[in-house]
């Protein structure tokens, strides 16, 4: 574990705070948490509810922005405290993938648009983010269910789609917040290691909350979360990373 | 892809029923401005039909169309040594309401310069013209007389000898043709009673003016019939019509005529412009307000219906920004939804109003201009209404997806 990468970071978060609120409501949410994850790395937030998990995903994902603190993506500062240094929505457009605890399916979007919208959004031809959009279902098993309107799926079958949405436009970083919670184990563990498929093939880097403590060995490197503050680092189980520049 | 459609579709029925209600409300501004021009039309038709070059009223009154004119009847052989002159008809004009098969009745009763004028001109589409100097009519179709069918006008009972097709006041009733003498029979039906006090009357006048003391025959004539003293009161016509020789300049004539202090003179150009600035302004007017607030509704609606279904896609707006759609993507949603809700409502206008304005009782002219004006209008209240919706949705904040 040392700090000699020489390629830049896939994402670099520095001193990240954030406080909601003011005065008597005033909530520290995030205090100084400063992260770094190279390109194909696989990490997983662990903590108890409220610790500020989501608040540190989303404010790298460039959705919440942080109190002070520097978010630097792919070499490129992003962030200066609140303060967005590049054109945030062009910036998850092209760089970002999320998934969260709900599968946020548009509801009168077949399946198979609701992958192809976030490439068409992304400047992708209708007809090519159509091709990879059935490809990605198919990869993700839910094929048979491209023209299904997210009602007539299951919740499982919806984070599958929602996945293979964050995966549609090959992100460098992918940010998944409880992705499994609403999976059956198996399927959830299958989510998990198709995040470091992904990761090894195309090169992304994926920050993953989840208390599955059983598909820890699935990730690089594990964090836990607590008040705000990032800290204990539990070793891998295995290693599989090549590269693990720490905070 | 087409988000706006496929929302939609999502959507079907709360979209059908607003654009049908949108239809409705535009079906009527459409209706109401169909009637002004069907109000002008009809009235129009009547000056044309009639086809006067001139038309001599009752100094600096605007002609039997536009308000109260009366002029002597014999102003029509005044008129007639006029150089240049072809014929001057005496024309008499006005409404009544009468009982007729326990209904009331209203009609514009029209009086044709018999003999000259049989009322030939008139487009008929049953029967004939005038035959007889006395108790005959024509009767416009919208009056629901039939053919032969006698009606008892004050003392007298005249029988319906011709029906017309389109002759309409700008009242919107209905025109009924006899000839001036019976005209102004009906005009001037007083009772009986009403008679003699009125003779009374015309004595005690009489005794008290100095007319009446040095022509002691006028005492004796005022209690006998009102024919009996022309000098007293000459039978009174609404306007003096005048065709001019082939050749001759109207307005030459009609300079003539106009030097003479007790008349004014109009020529037909002037009467059909004192319609519709005049009589039909006011109507146009009241129209054009309830057009305008119809359309401010239809706005209102609109943009509470477009502002609901953005409400309804807050978050999956939210959402679409997360993955960083730009924002004329989001825009152009809610216009094009608005647009086609204009567009879809544009119709069901045009196809409802023309299955009910047919049926309306007076007559509703659409004119293709009309329907431009309205295609614009629609165009511009749907991007007014969409205005409200991507307001709200410029304000979406993309970490709305985890609320
Ligand atoms: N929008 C907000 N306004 C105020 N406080 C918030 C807001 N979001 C989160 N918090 C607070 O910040 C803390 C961290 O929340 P969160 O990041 O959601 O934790 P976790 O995802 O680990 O459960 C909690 O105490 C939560 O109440
Ligand atoms: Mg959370």
């Amino acid at each position: 574990m040392t700090q000699t990468s020489k390629k830049p970071a896939a994402v670099e978060a520095l001193g990240l705070t954030k406080i909601y609120g003011s005065g008597n409501t005033e909530v520290i949410a995030m205090k100084e948490v400063s992260l770094s994850l190279a390109r194909g790395e696989v990490v997983a937030l662990l903590g108890p509810s409220g610790a500020g998990k989501s608040t540190f995903l989303t404010a790298i994902g460039l959705i919440n922005p942080p109190t002070a603190g520097r978010i630097v993506i792919g070499g490129e500062a992003v962030m200066d405290g609140p303060r967005a240094l590049v054109d945030l929505r062009a910036f998850r457009r092209r760089h970002l993938g999320f998934v969260f605890q709900k599968a946020n399916l548009i509801p009168f979007l077949k399946a198979v648009e609701n992958v192809a919208i976030a490439m068409e959004i992304n400047d992708v031809s209708p007809r090519a983010a159509r091709k990879r959009a059935l490809e990605l279902l198919d990869y993700l098993g839910v094929g048979d269910r491209a023209r299904n309107l997210p009602d007539a799926l299951s919740g499982g079958q919806q984070q599958r789609v929602a996945v293979a949405r964050a995966l549609a436009n090959q992100p460098s970083l992918i940010l998944a917040d409880e992705p499994t919670a609403a999976l059956d184990s198996h399927r959830g563990r299958q989510v998990m290691e198709l995040f470091r498929q992904v990761a090894h093939e195309h090169g992304s880097a994926v920050i993953v909350v989840t208390h599955d403590h059983r598909s820890l060995d699935v990730f690089d490197r594990t964090y836990e979360m607590e008040d705000g503050e990032l800290g204990a680092k539990h070793s891998p189980p295995a290693p599989t990373a090549n590269s693990t520049p720490s905070a | 892809m087409n988000l706006a459609a496929k929302d939609i579709r999502h959507n079907l029925g709360r979209f059908v029923l607003t654009a049908i209600g949108i239809g409705l409300l535009l079906m009527t501004v459409l209706g109401m401005s169909g009637i002004y021009r069907g109000m002008v039309d009809d009235a129009m038709v009547v000056v044309d039909r009639i086809g006067a070059d001139l038309w001599v009223v009752q100094h600096d009154t605007r002609g039997p169309f536009a308000e109260i004119s009366r002029v002597p009847a014999n102003l029509e052989h005044r008129v007639r040594a006029v150089p240049g002159v072809a014929s001057a008809r005496s024309f008499v004009s006005h409404n009544v309401q009468r009982e007729h098969r326990d209904e009331p009745l209203r009609m514009n009763v029209h009086g044709l310069a018999w003999p000259e004028d049989n009322g030939a001109w008139v487009t008929l589409t049953a029967g004939r013209p005038l035959g007889q100097a006395h108790y005959e009519l024509i009767a416009d179709a919208s009056l629901g007389l039939a053919l032969g069918e006698k009606l008892k006008l004050g003392k007298d009972t005249y029988t319906v000898v011709g029906i017309a097709k389109g002759m309409v006041s700008s009242g919107g009733d209905g025109l009924a043709f006899f000839t001036t003498q019976d005209a102004l029979a009906i005009q001037v039906d007083l009772p009986g009673d009403a008679l003699r006090l009125e003779r009374a009357a015309r004595v005690q006048r009489a005794v008290a003016q100095d007319l009446g003391q040095v022509q002691p025959l006028l005492l004796e004539r005022g209690a006998g019939m009102a024919s009996g003293i022309p000098a007293l009161g000459p039978p009174m016509v609404s306007a003096i019509t005048v065709r001019v020789a082939e050749g001759v300049d109207a307005a030459q004539v009609a300079a003539t005529i106009a030097a003479w202090p007790d008349v004014s003179v109009h020529t037909r150009d002037d009467q059909e412009a004192l319609l519709v600035r005049g009589m039909i302004d006011k109507a146009r007017r009241q129209i054009g307000l309830f057009r305008v607030l119809l359309v401010v509704i239809s706005t209102i609606i609109m943009a509470l219906i477009l502002y609901t279904l953005t409400l309804d896609k807050i978050h999956d707006i939210a959402m679409l920004k997360l993955m960083g759609a730009r924002n004329p993507m989001i825009a152009g949603l809610i216009l094009q939804q608005a647009l086609l809700l204009g567009a879809l409502g544009y119709g069901i206008a045009w196809v409802l109003g023309g299955w009910v304005f047919p049926r309306f009782p007076r007559r509703v002219l659409i004119t293709s201009e009309d329907l431009w004006a309205l295609a614009v209008v629609v165009a511009i209240i749907s991007v007014f209404a969409s205005l409200l919706g991507i307001w709200k949705a410029m304000r979406v904040e993309p970490n709305k997806v985890l609320a």
